[in-house]
């Protein structure tokens, strides 16, 4: 039963969901437009809001997009918190993978499709 | 008459061609190739009449926060409005939902066929079920030219229902859409995939055979799809492929003698596109 580790891959679960509950939490009241400018506005604020601790708001504030998700955040609710920032999935995606953003992008099929 | 389910189809619902779509870059040479294959189709689809497309989806933390996650979720309303999923609202239309034919579907799904789902009087669409909306109807000013059934799956947070559950959910469906006395037709969309990951080093993952065999099964052999399991599509295709369990919704709301018309395949970034359609003679 359940899932057995897979390399260089997160897996979602209840553990890791418990886990980053507080910035699954976050993330998802990111889904309207007054909480984004009050995110904006101060970060710090809406951090303690939520009742991040200091290790999670370090990450926010790093744009640790890997050390998110390895405290639990999920990639779907990650992708509010970088639209927020600025980070767009793909940005995200080379910093995780170590890659400089338009090496990963030379590693794509047609890399205008974004 | 009762009503009837008169088309399949298991396409991609992947978010940026939501972004190029409300820019106006479908015709640009990256999307173009997409943009292409979804012209017979939609053409194919207006032929066929459909009155209420029943969308299988999955939710990415619009309307359901990890307080509260189900594992299927069915929408029960007249209108679904569309979701601000933290990137704001898009400019489309609400969509008219078909309250009554979804009070069928609750009951017939739970009493008589044990399928116990959370019933959902409000529901803001997302990308899940948007893209594929915008890649299989043209929307006006004020609406869809049909009505919808948003049929939510949990495929986020594990556990996540197995694939046969899925092809066994999509059976039922079947069943229940043809208890149903209101002459309907029915076209049952099953979307996301293909392959893809988007999280950790191995972001980026693709396997574009893996998805040609896909294809090729959930036509020929969905039985054998039915037994994959999470951990095999997330190790083949990427962790994020598992949603392809949702096109096992669609594939067993469809006969055993459900014709193949189109078939397509395009995978640009991070994710391969797939594209099946049948319907029923």
């Amino acid at each position: 039963m359940g899932l057995t580790p897979i390399a260089d891959t997160s897996i979602f679960d209840l553990r890791a969901s418990r886990r980053g509950y507080r910035l699954n939490k976050m993330c998802g009241s990111l889904c309207s437009p007054a909480n984004r400018e009050e995110f904006k506005r101060d970060e710090d604020a809406y951090m303690a809001k939520f009742g991040l601790s200091d290790e999670e708001k370090k990450l926010i504030r790093a744009r640790d997009f890997a050390g998110m998700i390895a405290s639990g955040m999920n990639i779907y609710f990650m992708l509010k918190i970088g639209a927020v920032t600025g980070n767009s999935l793909y940005r995200m995606g080379a910093q995780m993978r170590g890659e400089r953003y338009e090496d990963f992008l030379a590693t794509r099929n047609f890399k205008d499709a974004v | 008459m009762p009503s009837k389910i008169v088309a399949g189809l298991g396409l991609s619902h992947v978010p940026s061609v939501g972004v190029a779509y409300d820019r106006g870059k479908m015709q640009t040479p990256a999307w173009k190739p997409l943009a292409d294959a979804y012209i017979p189709v939609r053409e194919w689809l207006a032929r066929l009449e459909p009155d209420v497309a029943i969308v299988v989806y999955n939710d990415h933390g619009a309307d359901f926060m990890f307080d509260q996650y189900p594992t299927f979720a069915i929408g029960a309303a007249d209108r679904y409005a569309i979701a601000d999923e933290g990137f704001g609202t898009r400019p489309l239309p609400a969509v008219r939902g078909e309250a009554g034919f979804s009070a069928h579907l609750c009951e017939s799904l739970i009493y008589e066929h044990e399928f116990d789902l959370t019933v959902c009087q409000e529901l803001a669409v997302e990308h899940g079920f948007l893209v594929p909306m915008n890649l299989c109807f043209e929307h006006g000013k004020d609406g869809w030219p049909v009505a919808a059934v948003p049929l939510q799956v949990n495929v986020i947070q594990h556990p996540l229902p197995t694939a046969r559950r899925c092809y066994k959910l999509g059976q039922a469906l079947r069943n229940a859409v043809s208890s149903y006395d209101k002459d309907l037709r029915v076209v049952v969309l099953g979307t996301g995939g293909m392959s893809h990951q988007l999280q950790g080093k191995r972001f980026g993952f693709m396997n574009a055979s893996f998805d040609q065999m896909f294809l090729d099964l959930i036509e020929a052999d969905p039985d054998r799809l039915a037994n994959l399991s999470h951990q095999e599509i997330m190790e083949q295709a990427g962790a994020e492929a598992v949603e392809l369990i949702m096109w096992l919704v669609m594939r067993g709301a469809l006969s055993a003698q459900a014709r193949r018309v189109h078939r397509h395949y395009y995978a640009p970034m991070t994710t391969g596109m797939g594209l099946i359609t049948f319907q029923e003679d």
